[in-house]
């Protein structure tokens, strides 16, 4: 029978190896999909994987959609390493913007060269403020920072729809639930003339960098390290595991308030209830695609938008129902998971073992029911 | 009179489908596997139960087809973290995130059809009752299952030798395996049994609490059942009562407004959520009774060396 047997060390050919594997195993199962949907499997995949990259647009299209993922990947990432289950980036995500939307709002219709990092900096506060519940509920009531975080994410999505038919909404806007369009110097300089991509995206290179120099370098980051593979070794250590947990949460909580005011600033310009689309879930994708390294997650970032492009393109082309990105997303992410086993294990035929055969077969329980 | 009814009607509808969630993942977590799935089995099983009950016309085949889908579901989640040894949390995760489109991608024709009413339970005699025979006796069959479903889980976790094992290879799985036990067998088993509860608390929401398909109509009542668990200290009838707590919030801020509170409705949306986070901290800031209670090897991989 085959039989997975441990690797005496990760393999570190297959720790690189098994996220090109998933998206090519992806990209066969989405040749299932489509073909079960009655498309063309390969006109949808070419749309899809390589039409967007062949013109100025939809490349600046897809910077546009890997800024949030790549910023909220790497703090997310952090955390992942240490154990800290940060899953509500993106009520982080939308505290942040309605933070920083709201300073523009509130000097309106001011403008300066001061007002963007003055943005940027309430982003971040709001982003760690939203993110400072599920890790003050962690380390003072051992509350499960998951379902914390989680839930918060719902109670983030009412309070903008709330702030934004209220107090926030546009007095000229007829009634409608959505901010005014902030002012010019509010919103974030293109990178590429005539574009959506904004600098945030050199933002979300330089956070990756230093997310880097801080796990390879410093202190902290090999904390995090200690932390996640060996928590008793930690405590041995000294290191405080209450220190970490807020550590993880502020980094992730406000890169992901980062992506929110760049996606308000940015591509939006404006608070709008629908806002959150789904970058801090997806944003864990990316993190675990990247390896939890903050390099692999640039790449990983870029390919994920990548399939939200070239997503939106099948859409409109072969009208594929808006669904199929998020469940292309869902399934690279199994597929991941499911090589990830080879990293520290290898497939062995082991031989028939007369003493195992039967324990299989034979199941003594069942549950009720 | 007829009001307090009505009332306590809502609250039995809106708590059902978070017992059948609950209880099926307090298996799960009982067998000491983390499922953090429950959100993307039960829209699975909302909208399975809803495409099989338009396609056949029969709310019991719909029922069912909720139950296999759930279950469907959980065995994609048990071959990848039982047999591949993935993470369990990245794993749960990903359930939920791959069901939620799923589903939106598979309801896409639903939209705005309707199942059709569900059928409810008639004693004659008894149903006819002042209030008792409204309020107990003329449910819908399925309310009748939560309960019988909670004792059944009680009883076999305590009561049986099966239960005995499962909550031994939950405690500890190494000792388990070395007496013998088939430790990756009970816990697909757990697994699929907790996905199939999921599925059909799923199809409760799309078939009897709003009869329409809604994209993510499970609004994370799958998350608040993960969270209910806790809240019951892994024992079953307390997840009961923890459900029909989280149903009277439910139906308090739907009724907030008729009882003249003048407050914003979405403020009064956020309470369920706000609630669970409560809960959690009530809960958990003892940390003896959690250490206690939960099982010592939830979320951790098992590998058979030998």
């Amino acid at each position: 029978m085959l039989k997975f047997e441990r690797r005496r060390e990760p393999s570190i050919v297959m720790l690189y190896a098994a996220p090109v594997l998933a998206v090519a195993l992806t990209i066969l199962a989405g040749l299932a999909l489509f073909t079960a949907l009655g498309k063309n499997p390969v006109q949808a995949i070419g749309l899809i994987f390589i039409t967007p990259l062949q013109s100025l647009k939809s490349i600046s299209e897809l910077l546009v959609k890997a800024t949030p993922l790549i910023l909220i990947a790497v703090g997310l990432a952090i955390g992942f390493r240490a154990g800290v289950w940060n899953i509500g980036a993106e009520g982080q995500f939308v505290v942040g913007a309605v933070a920083g939307g709201a300073v523009a709002l509130a000097v309106y219709p001011a403008n300066g060269l001061w007002l963007l990092p003055l943005m940027c900096l309430a982003g971040v506060l709001g982003g760690m403020a939203w993110a400072a519940v599920p890790a003050l509920l962690r380390t003072r009531f051992n509350a499960n920072e998951i379902l914390v975080s989680l839930m918060l994410v719902y109670v983030a999505a009412l309070a903008l729809s709330v702030l934004v038919h209220g107090p926030l909404r546009d007095p000229e806007g007829q009634n409608f639930p959505e901010s005014r369009l902030f002012q010019p110097s509010a919103l974030l300089p293109a990178l590429i003339p005539g574009t959506r991509a904004h600098i945030g995206f050199l933002v979300a290179l330089a956070v990756a960098a230093a997310a880097w120099a801080l796990l390879e370098l410093h202190m902290i980051g090999f904390q995090v390290k200690v932390l996640g593979q060996a928590p008793e070794a930690a405590r041995f250590a000294g290191y405080s595991g209450n220190r970490l947990v807020w550590v993880c949460l502020m980094i992730s909580g406000g890169l992901a308030g980062l992506a929110g005011l760049f996606e308000a600033a940015g591509p939006v310009g404006q608070l709008v209830p629908a806002l959150p689309v789904g970058y801090g879930f997806t944003a864990i994708i990316v993190a675990f695609l990247g390896r939890l390294h903050p390099i692999g997650i640039v790449v990983a970032g870029l390919v994920m938008a990548l399939t939200y492009i070239g997503g939106e393109t099948a859409q409109i082309a072969m009208s594929l129902p808006s669904a199929t990105t998020s469940v292309f997303q869902g399934m690279l992410l199994f597929f991941l998971l499911a090589t990830d086993v080879f990293v520290n294990h290898r497939l062995r035929w082991i031989g028939r073992a007369p003493t195992r055969q039967r324990a299989p077969a034979a199941p003594a329980t069942e549950p009720a029911e | 009179m007829d009001l307090v009814v009505d009332i306590l009607i809502g609250v039995i509808v809106a708590a059902t489908p978070l017992v059948f969630a609950a209880v099926g993942e307090l298996i799960v977590e009982k067998a000491g596997v983390l499922n953090l799935g429950v959100e993307g089995m039960m829209i699975i099983g909302a909208i399975a139960g809803f495409a099989a009950t338009i396609a056949t016309g029969s709310h019991v085949l719909g029922v069912l087809a909720a139950l296999f889908a759930g279950a469907t579901m959980a065995l994609l989640f048990a071959v990848l973290t039982q047999s591949l040894l993935s993470n369990q949390v990245a794993t749960g995760l990903a359930l939920t995130l791959f069901g939620l489109g799923l589903s939106a991608l598979w309801g896409q024709g639903y939209a705005g059809k309707s199942a059709g009413v569900f059928p409810k339970l008639h004693v004659p005699g008894l149903s006819e009752l002042p209030v008792l025979g409204k309020l107990v006796f003329s449910l819908d069959p399925l309310i009748y299952l939560s309960f019988a479903l909670t004792a059944a889980v009680a009883w076999f976790l305590t009561r049986t030798r099966a239960g005995l094992v499962l909550r031994a290879i939950g405690e500890n799985h190494d000792a388990a395996h070395a007496i013998g036990y088939p430790v990756v067998g009970v816990r697909y088993l757990a697994l699929m049994f907790g996905g199939a509860c999921a599925g059909l608390g799923g199809a409760y929401l799309s078939l009897v609490q709003t009869p329409l398909w809604v994209e993510r109509m499970s609004a994370g009542r799958g998350w608040i059942a993960l969270a209910l668990v806790v809240f019951a200290a892994w024992r079953p009838w307390r997840a009961l009562v923890g459900a029909y707590l989280f149903g009277g919030i439910t139906i308090l801020q739907l009724h907030a407004q008729g009882l003249g509170l003048a407050i914003d409705a979405q403020l009064l949306s956020m309470l369920p959520y706000v609630a669970t986070i409560l809960v959690l901290v009530a809960i958990s800031r003892d940390t003896s009774t959690v250490r206690l209670n939960a099982p010592a090897c939830l979320g951790k991989s098992f590998y058979a060396a030998s």
